[in-house]
C-alpha cells in the first residue's frame, strides 16, 4: 500500500475518510470518540456530585447560605475567565486547522493564561476559607461538599493546562503541524468540558 | 481517478456555517450577567432557583453545541453525550423519596432530620451573629 493510501486509510490523519459502511457512531478520528467517552464517564462523576450534594443541601436545615462564605463577586469573574479561555481555545483549533500557527500559538497562550488565572484565584478562594474563615473539610457537609466539589474541578483545570501546554510546547518544536490539528480538536473538548463543569458548579453552589 | 482521489481526500471535518465564535462568547457572557441580576434582585426562592437552572442548562448548552461542535457531529455522539444528563437525571430522582419528608412533612418547628443535636458552628448564633429571620425555611 503506497504511503498516500495509507494515511487516507488511517482514521487517525486529518483528511482520512470514513469507509461508507462505517456506522454513523464513529466520528472523524478514534481518538475524539475516546475522548467523548471520557467526558461521558467525568459527566457521570461529577453529576452525581452535584446530585449528591443538592441531596445533601435539601436535607440540612443547617445548610448556610453560601453568600455569607463565598465570594460572588470573585467567582463571577473566574467564570468570565474561563469562558473567555474557552473562546480562545475554539480559536487556536480553527487557527491550526487554517494552517495559521502564529494564530494558534496565540490563543492557545491565552487559554493556558486563563486557565492559570483561573486556578490562582480559586487558590486565594480556598485560602482565605481555610485561613481567614477557618473552614476545612471537616467542618461541615457544607464546606466539605464546597471543597470536594471545586477541588475536583480544581484538578480538572490544573490537568487542562498542563494538556494545553503539552500541544503549545509541541507545537513550538514543530510536531504539531495542520495535519494534526485534530489532537487540537481533542484537547478542546476536554477544556470545554470543564467550562461546561464550572457552569454549572458556580450556579448551584455558588448562586442557589 | 485523481480528480476522484482528490475529491474523495478532501477532509470530512469541513469549516462549520454557523454563529460566529465571539457571538457565542457574547450570548454566555449575557447569560452569566442575567445570572447575576436574578441572584441579585432577590426573587423567592423557588422563582430563583428555576431561572437560575434554566439560564446555566442554556450556557451549558451553547457551550456543548458550538464550543465542542456537538451541533455538526454525527447523531451517534449525542447519544455518549447525552447518555449522563439522562444517568444523573435518574440518580437524583431515585434520591428524592429519601427526601419526601422534608417536602410533604409540615412542621412549626425546624426539622429534626439532619439537624445536629448542637447548633452548627456556621450557625449566626454560634457566630456572634444576631439569630436568623424567618425560622429554618426561610433558609433554602
Amino acid at each position: 500500500m503506497s504511503e498516500a493510501a495509507a494515511a487516507h486509510a488511517d482514521p487517525n490523519v486529518h483528511g482520512a475518510v470514513a469507509d461508507q459502511h462505517e456506522p454513523s457512531l464513529t466520528p472523524d478520528t478514534s481518538g475524539k470518540l475516546g475522548m467523548w467517552a471520557f467526558l461521558a464517564g467525568d459527566a457521570m462523576t461529577f453529576g452525581a456530585g452535584i446530585a449528591a450534594y443538592g441531596a445533601l443541601r435539601w436535607q440540612n436545615v443547617n445548610w448556610p447560605d453560601p453568600a455569607d462564605w463565598l465570594g460572588i463577586t470573585t467567582t463571577a469573574v473566574m467564570t468570565f475567565i474561563l469562558i473567555c479561555s474557552s473562546v480562545t481555545m475554539v480559536e487556536a483549533l480553527s487557527s491550526i486547522q487554517r494552517g495559521d500557527q502564529g494564530k494558534f500559538r496565540l490563543w492557545m497562550f491565552g487559554t493556558m493564561i486563563g486557565g492559570l488565572a483561573f486556578l490562582v484565584m480559586q487558590a486565594f478562594e480556598w485560602h482565605h476559607l481555610i485561613w481567614g474563615e477557618d473552614l476545612s473539610i471537616k467542618t461541615s457537609l457544607f464546606s466539605a461538599t464546597f471543597f470536594i466539589l471545586t477541588g475536583f474541578h480544581g484538578l480538572h483545570v490544573t490537568g487542562g493546562v498542563i494538556y494545553n501546554t503539552t500541544l503549545w510546547i509541541r507545537n513550538l518544536t514543530g510536531k504539531l503541524p495542520q495535519n494534526k490539528a485534530y489532537l487540537v480538536e481533542i484537547a478542546g473538548l476536554y477544556w470545554h468540558f470543564v467550562d461546561l463543569v464550572w457552569i454549572l458548579i458556580f450556579t448551584f453552589v455558588y448562586l442557589i | 481517478m485523481a480528480t476522484e482521489a482528490a475529491a474523495i481526500s478532501q477532509p470530512m471535518h469541513q469549516e462549520h456555517v454557523g454563529p460566529s465564535y465571539v457571538a457565542i462568547f457574547i450570548y454566555l457572557a449575557i447569560l452569566t450577567g442575567a445570572e447575576l441580576v436574578v441572584y441579585a434582585l432577590g426573587f423567592s426562592q423557588v422563582l430563583k432557583i428555576g431561572l437560575l437552572v434554566a439560564l446555566a442548562l442554556a450556557k451549558a448548552t451553547l457551550v456543548a453545541m458550538y464550543f465542542m461542535h456537538l451541533a455538526f457531529e454525527r447523531r451517534g455522539l449525542w447519544i455518549i453525550a447525552g447518555t449522563p444528563l439522562i444517568l444523573v437525571a435518574f440518580c437524583y430522582f431515585m434520591l428524592r423519596p429519601d427526601l419526601s419528608h422534608r417536602s410533604w412533612a409540615h412542621h412549626d418547628e425546624a426539622q429534626v432530620v439532619g439537624e445536629h443535636e448542637h447548633p452548627s458552628p456556621l450557625s449566626p448564633e454560634a457566630r456572634g451573629l444576631p439569630p436568623q429571620q424567618g425560622g429554618a425555611d426561610a433558609q433554602h
